[in-house]
This record gives C-alpha cells, sequence and structure tokens, in this order.
C-alpha cells in the first residue's frame, strides 16, 4: 500500500524550477532512498514532503503530494499537523538547549498534553525506539549538549518518533557521524521500517544502497529513475544513474 | 572523468587476458603434443598448470582488493565479479588441458592406437571459442559471447559420436580397451573444457548487459 503519492510535481524557487514532473508512488514501511549530485533536487524533494519549504521565500509548487490519499498541499492540510505526520531529522544533530527529558516531550507539551506519567511512558518508549534508552535512562536530565554527536542524533530521531508520525524523512542523518554512530543508525533505520515509512536523502552510496529498498535517483530537477535498490546498484536502466553511483561525476 | 579506479580496472583486464591466453596455449600444446605423441611437451604444459594457478590466485586476491578499496557498484562491481568468475573457470580449463597431457603420456605406453580427428577437431573448436570469449571480454561483445554459447553443441555432438564409435570398435578389438578409455577420457575433458568456456562466455552477457542467462541458453 502507499503511504506517499507524488503526481507531475514540480518545485520553485522564484522562476528557478527546482524540480520538474516528478511523480512515484512510496509504498509504507519501507526505505526510499533519495540520491544524486549536489543541487539535483533531492532536498528540495524531501522537504516539500512535509512541506519545510513554505518557510523559503517565493517557493512555489505544481502537482500534488497525497498522504495517505489527502493532499498536503491543500488548504485542509495544517502545516504543523502534517509535520507531525511527517517527521523530520536533520543532517546536523540539533537537539534543543533543554535536558535529555525535555528535547523527547517537547511535541508532547506543545500539543498540550502535561500528565507526567503519560510525558514520562513516551519519553521512555520514544528513546527505546530510537536506540538511545540504555544509555541515557540515569541522565534524563541532563543537557541534551553533554551528548555525543551520534548520541544527538538518535535523541533527534527519538524526537521525531515521539509524536507519533507516519513518515520519518531523514536528510543526511549520518553525514557528521563517525562511522560506529552511522552503522547505529543504519540499523536503527532498519528496525524503524517495520513501523514507519522512511525517507532518506544520503550522499553515501553504499548506505543507500545498504538502508534502502527502493532507490532514486534525481539530476538537474529531474526524476531519472527509480527501482528496487539491489537492481540500481548492480544493473541499473539509465547510464545517468550507473555514471553518477559509480563515481564517473558527481 | 578518468578515474584512478579505471586505470586498475584496466590492468585486471590484462591480468585475466594473460590468464586466457596461457590457458589456450596450454590446450594448443595438448592437441599438439598428442599428434605428436610428445610426452616431453605434454610434461611442459602440465607443469604450467602451477603457473596458471598461481595467476588465479593473484588476481584472486586483486578482485579483493579493489572490491574492499572501491565498494564498486553497478558495472565497476558487475566487471569485478565477471573477473572472479572468469578465472575460476580458465583454472579448471587448465586443469583439463592438464588431463588431456597426461593421457598424451599414458599412451606411449600402449599398444599404438590411432588418433581419431574427433580429438584434434574438438580441440580446435574449444581453442577457437575460448579465443572468441576472451575477444568477447575485452570488447564487450555479447553477440560474440552467445556465438561461444551456441557452439558448445558443436563439440557436445563430436564427444557423444566418439563415445558411439569407440564402444563400437571396442566389440571387434576387445585387447584396445586401455588406450581406447584413455581416449575417452581426453574427449571427456575436451568436452568439459568447451563447458567452462561457455561459463565464461556467460558471464559476459552480464557484465555488459546484467542479464543472467546461465542454464538458460
Amino acid at each position: 500500500m502507499e503511504r506517499l503519492s507524488i503526481k507531475d510535481f514540480s518545485a520553485y524557487y522564484g522562476e528557478t524550477r527546482a524540480l520538474g514532473s516528478v511523480s512515484m508512488e512510496i509504498p509504507d514501511r519501507q526505505v526510499l532512498a533519495l540520491i544524486g549530485p549536489s543541487g539535483c533536487g533531492k532536498t528540495t524533494f524531501l522537504r516539500s514532503l512535509n512541506r519545510m519549504n513554505d518557510f523559503v521565500k517565493d517557493f512555489s509548487v505544481e502537482g500534488q503530494v497525497l498522504l495517505d490519499g489527502q493532499d498536503i498541499y491543500s488548504p485542509e492540510m495544517h502545516p504543523v499537523i502534517l509535520r507531525r505526520r511527517v517527521g523530520m531529522v536533520f543532517q546536523k544533530p540539533n537537539p534543543f538547549t533543554k535536558s535529555i527529558f525535555e528535547n523527547v516531550a517537547y511535541g508532547l507539551r506543545i500539543q498540550g498534553i502535561r500528565a507526567k506519567g503519560v510525558l514520562r511512558d513516551v519519553v521512555e518508549k520514544s528513546l527505546q525506539a530510537a536506540a538511545l534508552w540504555d544509555e541515557v535512562k540515569d541522565r534524563l536530565d541532563d543537557s541534551a549538549f553533554a551528548l555525543s554527536g551520534g548520541q544527538q542524533q538518535r535523541l533527534c530521531i527519538a524526537r521525531a518518533l515521539a509524536v507519533e508520525p507516519e513518515v520519518i524523512l531523514l536528510d543526511e542523518p549520518a553525514s557528521a557521524l563517525d562511522p560506529i554512530s552511522t552503522a547505529r543508525i543504519e540499523e536503527l533505520i532498519q528496525e524503524l521500517k517495520t513501523r514507519y515509512t522512511i525517507v532518506i536523502v544520503t550522499h553515501n552510496m553504499q548506505q543507500a544502497a545498504r538502508v534502502s529498498d527502493q532507490t532514486v535517483f534525481f539530476l538537474s530537477g529531474e526524476m531519472v529513475e527509480m527501482g528496487v535498490t539491489s537492481k540500481i546498484f548492480t544493473t541499473p536502466s539509465d547510464p545517468r544513474t550507473e555514471d553518477y553511483i559509480t563515481g564517473r561525476f558527481g | 572523468m578518468q578515474r584512478h579506479f579505471d586505470v586498475e580496472l584496466d590492468e585486471l583486464k590484462e591480468k585475466v587476458s594473460a590468464m586466457g591466453r596461457t590457458v589456450e596455449e596450454q590446450l594448443e600444446g595438448a592437441i599438439g603434443s598428442l599428434l605428436n605423441r610428445d610426452a616431453d611437451k605434454a610434461r611442459e604444459i602440465i607443469a604450467r598448470d602451477h603457473q596458471v594457478n598461481a595467476m588465479e590466485v593473484a588476481i584472486d586476491e586483486e578482485c579483493i582488493r579493489l572490491i574492499a578499496l572501491y565498494q564498486p557498484e553497478a558495472r565497476d562491481l558487475r566487471f569485478i565479479i565477471t573477473a572472479m568468475k572468469i578465472i575460476t573457470d580458465l583454472e579448471r580449463m587448465s586443469d583439463l588441458a592438464s588431463n588431456v597431457c597426461e593421457r598424451v603420456i599414458e599412451l606411449k605406453e600402449e599398444l599404438p592406437y590411432p588418433i581419431p580427428p574427433a580429438i584434434p577437431q574438438m580441440g580446435e573448436i574449444a581453442r577457437e571459442m575460448l579465443l572468441s570469449a576472451l575477444t568477447a571480454f575485452i570488447t564487450r561483445d555479447t553477440k560474440l559471447a552467445l556465438d561461444v554459447c551456441r557452439r558448445d553443441e558443436e563439440v557436445n555432438v563430436i564427444h557423444r559420436e566418439l563415445i558411439r564409435s569407440i564402444v563400437t570398435g571396442l566389440a571387434h578389438d576387445p585387447d584396445r580397451v586401455s588406450p581406447a578409455v584413455r581416449i575417452l577420457f581426453m574427449s571427456r575433458s575436451l568436452e568439459r573444457f568447451a563447458d567452462h568456456v561457455t561459463n565464461v562466455a556467460e558471464i559476459i552477457v552480464y557484465l555488459v548487459e546484467g542479464k543472467v542467462i546461465r542454464h538458460l541458453v
């Protein structure tokens, strides 16, 4: 079943078209990797899936992005509700200047949830799902900045999970991390995909090959090829995909 | 964009080709030693098997190094996998050429026995198949590779006919069982040699087109 359905979607920064006529189905509980050289439109596409580009001046879109059949750009869709359903984790860990506990509880608090028992349960559950609980359970009141980079990134994932999203967008989530922290994030992605639909932007070809079920290759704002990851990385159909993943350009 | 990796892959291609040429020379030498009943030449060919084994190990290690260092994808990955598969078959072909030579040495001790023309004929077809397969590997020519696959049946037919004629002949001349069996083993080795060339040709189709045609042709 498709969680997200993208139909003839284009995105513009002012007059400049950053993405042209993208159409694809993103199945539920799978990992989709977006690859392509810098400036190809993959991050614009990712950020379009939860309307993060709304904050960009002169940004506009055409076409549709359907989440469970509902157009996320329709007036009925409130961006805050949308971002609760489609969570995002960024390249650089960006914890709030709060305690570990409060970082994870933040989303619930702004929803007006005050009950301590509920908050405690959700924080524990989210930290466990983000594979961080065992490392922080005795110091939940410490500042989030006391954590290592890899732990901070998992904290950001826990923060995204706390509001029970359906889709998680990951924008190069391991590019600032060391190999061990990277491996932990990749393991975590494999666990999370049993419950969530995940879309990940990565410049690391091996990471895309390891963690995703399907891969899309973007070039100059165009979706060149989408397919099962094992096929894209062994026998891609389009020579431009092959040239990119084998490092012949980009 | 020229990558250093391309230089490494070209060197790998050259090493696989060199190993292939060595095996081709072994087969040619094996058939020559048979026709000339030259046991010394046969021993010389057998000795070259060590050289081919060493080439296989060295190329295998080279492939593992390239995979570890470059983490290749797509056509680069297919090229290295193809090289690893080709050298495994080449090593077996070298063994089979040596087997032919061992039978040549043994035949010297036997009663005189006419060499059936089918044996050099199979040897020549197998040699041509190998040369074409090596050319197809270098030039990425799938049409040539598929031609090689089709020629395997020519060798199979000759092998089956030879078995039938030798078995029939033995009914009239039971004293020659021993040399006849050695000829049959030789025929079997050449038939297997052509099978390994076919494996090489099939993997070349995978290299170029990404299609697995094993067990389909």
